[in-house]
C-alpha cells in the first residue's frame, strides 16, 4: 500500500526538529496567552511573564492546568487573545451547569485546523477523486464544520448534509456515488439497519471508507460496521475546545491515531496526581494549542482517557499515535455523539417550580440510537389539577433541556415519591445502554 | 361550588389501586369518576361523598392533588337535553374545560359534571334552574 502525504516534511519530521519546532510554538502561545486576563494572572503566578521564559520543553510543567470549569469562568472573553475584529468564527458548547464555554478562530486559526483536516484525509488514503458525505451535524458542534473545510480543500466532492434524515442520507449515498462518509459509530450502524427499509440493496452503494468519531466504540464496533459494509473505518479523535475533529486520525495502517504533534503538545497523566505518564500507560489526556492564536489553550485536560502506543508506524509519520477513547475522568455523557453532563439537566429540571425533588436520567438504545429519558417527579403543592398544565409542563423542560444540552430527550412525568431515592450522592443516571 | 377531587397518577399498574384502597380505608363513597388519559400519565377525577377528606387523606400520602370547583348540573334523561345544556352555557360565554356524566336513573335522570372557565362569575345557576335543569352541592351530591 502507497503512503500518501498531505504535509509530507512536517508529518515525518524527526525528533528533534519537532521538539525545536514545538518548543518555538509553545512560546509563541505562551506569548499569546499572556494577552488573556485568564493566562495573565495564572502564568504570572507561575512565574512566567513572557514566551522567552519557556526555555525548554520541560517548562511546560511549570505552565498550570486549564479545565473546563476554567473555560466556563472565562466566558464569554477570558481567553480571548486577540482583537474581537481578527476573530472569523466562534464555535461554542454547552456548559455543564448551564453556562456555555467558548472557542475562537481567526482566519489563520481556521486555516491551521483544515491543514490537520487534509492531512487526516490523505492518511487514510482518500483523494480529491472521492465523494465525501458528511453526517455530522454542522454549526456550533465542530463536527460538521471541521472536516467540511479540510475535505473542501483536498478538492473532494462535498456533501454537506449535516445530521439525521437517514432516508435521504442513503439516498444521496447512493447517487452521488458517496465513497467516505464521516460519522458516529452509532449512526453508522443505523444507517445499516436501515438499508433494507427504505429498500436501498448495498451493492448499489459505493462506499469505501468512514470516518468514525464522536463517541466511544470498541475494536469489535469498528470490525462490524467493516463487515457490514465492506468498507475501511478509521477512528477519529477531536473536542470542540482543541478546534474540533483533526486532533488525532487513524492513517491506513488502522493502528491507533496520529496526534499531530507541531500543532498539538500531548501529555497523558494520572488523573489524581496529575503526574505525567509514559507511553502505554493509560491516563487522561492533556493537550496544549500550538498554533492557534485566538484561544491558546495551555494543558487543557480533555477528562477523556486513553493511552499512547509505542514504536514506530509502518506509514513513517513520526507523531505519537493515541489509543482509542477508553474512557472519562467526569460524568459526561456521549449520547449520539452529543457530550451531555447530567449537571445541565439537572439545572433545567430544577429550576422549573412545578417539577418536585426528584429525578432520573434514563439512557436506553433504540435500535443503534441513543434515547435520553428524563423523568421528573411533579411538585404536588403546584398541581392544579389540570391536565393541561401537565401537557405545557412537559413540552416546556423537554424544550428547555433541548436548549440546554442540544438534543432532544423524552420528558416523563411522574408521581411525587415514585422516583428511586438515591443515598449519599446521587446516583441519579440509569445508562442501560449497551456499549458499542 | 361542589368540588371534584382531581389526582395525577401515572399509568402504570397498581396506581389506580393505590388511591381507592386509601380512599376505602377513608370510607369515602366515590359517586362518579372519570380518567383523562395521556398514555404514560392522566388526571383522575372523582366526584365523591366527602371531598376533604378524601383530599386530605391522598395528599397525606404524597398524592399531587386537587380540588376544583365544578359544576355538577341534574339533566332529565330524554333525547335532545345534553345538547341544550351545552347550548345555553355557550350562549353565557361559559367554556367547557372538561365534563363527564353518568346517569343515575335511566329514562328520568343523569348528572353533568363540568370543569369550566367562566362559571364562577356568571349567574349560572340562575339560568340553568330557570330551564329546567337542577343545580347541585356539596350535600345533594353526597346524598345521591
Amino acid at each position: 500500500m502507497e503512503t500518501y502525504y498531505w504535509n509530507k516534511e512536517l508529518e515525518t519530521i524527526d525528533q528533534a526538529s519537532l521538539e525545536d519546532l514545538q518548543l518555538k510554538l509553545l512560546r509563541d502561545t505562551v506569548q499569546a496567552a499572556l494577552k488573556t486576563p485568564f493566562y495573565r494572572n495564572r502564568l504570572k503566578k507561575a512565574g512566567i511573564n513572557s514566551g522567552d521564559d519557556i526555555r525548554s520543553l520541560q517548562d511546560l510543567q511549570r505552565i498550570p492546568f486549564t479545565t473546563k470549569d476554567d473555560l466556563r469562568e472565562g466566558y464569554p472573553t477570558g481567553l480571548l487573545a486577540v482583537d474581537l475584529a481578527e476573530v472569523v468564527r466562534i464555535h461554542t458548547s454547552s456548559g455543564t451547569t448551564g453556562t456555555p464555554t467558548v472557542i475562537y478562530h481567526t482566519k489563520e486559526d481556521l486555516d491551521n485546523w483544515t491543514e490537520l483536516v487534509c492531512r487526516c484525509i490523505v492518511a487514510t488514503g482518500a483523494t480529491r477523486e472521492d465523494v465525501f458525505q458528511n453526517t455530522m451535524s454542522y454549526g456550533l458542534f465542530t463536527g460538521g464544520l471541521g472536516l467540511h473545510y479540510g475535505a473542501e480543500r483536498l478538492g473532494m466532492t462535498v456533501i454537506p448534509v449535516g445530521s439525521g434524515n437517514t432516508r435521504r442520507q442513503i439516498q444521496l449515498m447512493k447517487d452521488f456515488k458517496t465513497t467516505v462518509i464521516h460519522a458516529t459509530p452509532s449512526y453508522m450502524l443505523h444507517i445499516y439497519s436501515k438499508l433494507n427499509e427504505f429498500k436501498i440493496p448495498l451493492n448499489e452503494l459505493f462506499l469505501k471508507k468512514a470516518y468514525l468519531g464522536a463517541e466511544p466504540y470498541s475494536e469489535n464496533t469498528r470490525r462490524k460496521i467493516e463487515e457490514f459494509f465492506h468498507i475501511d473505518v478509521y477512528n477519529s479523535y477531536g473536542l470542540s475546545e482543541m478546534n474540533g475533529p483533526g486532533v488525532s486520525f487513524e492513517c491506513i495502517h488502522k493502528c491507533g491515531m496520529h496526534t499531530w504533534e507541531d500543532s498539538y503538545l500531548l501529555e497523558i497523566i494520572d488523573p489524581k496526581t496529575t503526574r505525567t505518564l509514559s507511553e502505554e500507560h493509560e491516563g487522561e489526556i492533556v493537550l496544549t494549542n500550538l498554533r492557534r492564536r485566538a484561544t491558546p489553550l495551555l494543558r487543557y485536560r480533555t477528562r477523556d482517557l486513553a493511552f499512547i502506543h509505542k514504536g514506530k508506524c509502518k506509514c513513517r509519520r513520526t507523531h505519537h499515535r493515541l489509543s482509542r477513547i477508553t474512557g472519562r475522568t467526569d460524568d459526561m455523557l456521549i449520547v449520539n455523539g452529543v457530550n451531555v453532563y447530567p449537571s445541565q439537566i439537572e439545572e433545567v429540571v430544577m429550576r422549573i417550580p412545578q417539577v418536585g425533588t426528584n429525578y432520573q436520567i434514563c439512557l436506553e438504545k433504540d435500535g443503534t440510537l441513543d434515547k435520553i429519558i428524563v423523568k421528573v417527579e411533579i411538585y404536588s403543592k403546584l398541581f392544579t389539577g389540570d391536565i393541561r398544565q401537565l401537557d405545557a409542563l412537559k413540552a416546556k423542560i423537554n424544550e428547555e433541556l433541548r436548549a440546554a444540552i442540544i438534543i432532544s430527550p423524552i420528558v416523563e412525568l411522574h408521581e411525587p415519591g415514585s422516583l428511586p431515592v438515591s443515598e449519599g450522592k446521587a446516583k441519579r443516571v440509569v445508562d442501560s445502554r449497551i456499549k458499542l | 361550588m361542589p368540588r371534584q377531587l382531581n389526582i395525577f397518577i401515572e399509568n402504570r399498574p397498581g396506581r389506580l389501586k393505590s388511591v381507592t384502597e386509601i380512599l376505602s380505608q377513608g370510607n369515602i363513597n366515590i359517586i362518579a369518576f372519570t380518567i383523562q388519559d395521556r398514555g404514560d400519565f392522566g388526571v383522575m377525577k372523582l366526584l365523591v361523598d366527602k371531598p376533604d377528606v378524601a383530599h386530605l387523606a391522598l395528599a397525606d400520602k404524597g398524592f399531587a392533588c386537587v380540588l376544583k370547583d365544578i359544576l355538577v348540573v341534574s339533566i332529565q334523561d330524554k333525547p335532545g337535553n345534553l345538547n341544550k345544556l351545552a347550548s345555553l352555557l355557550l350562549k353565557h360565554n361559559i367554556n367547557i374545560i372538561d365534563t363527564h356524566g353518568f346517569v343515575i336513573e335511566p329514562g328520568n335522570r343523569g348528572i353533568c359534571c363540568i370543569e369550566s372557565a367562566g362559571a364562577e362569575n356568571a349567574n349560572i345557576t340562575k339560568i340553568l334552574e330557570k330551564e329546567g335543569f337542577g343545580v347541585l352541592g356539596d350535600k345533594e351530591i353526597s346524598e345521591l
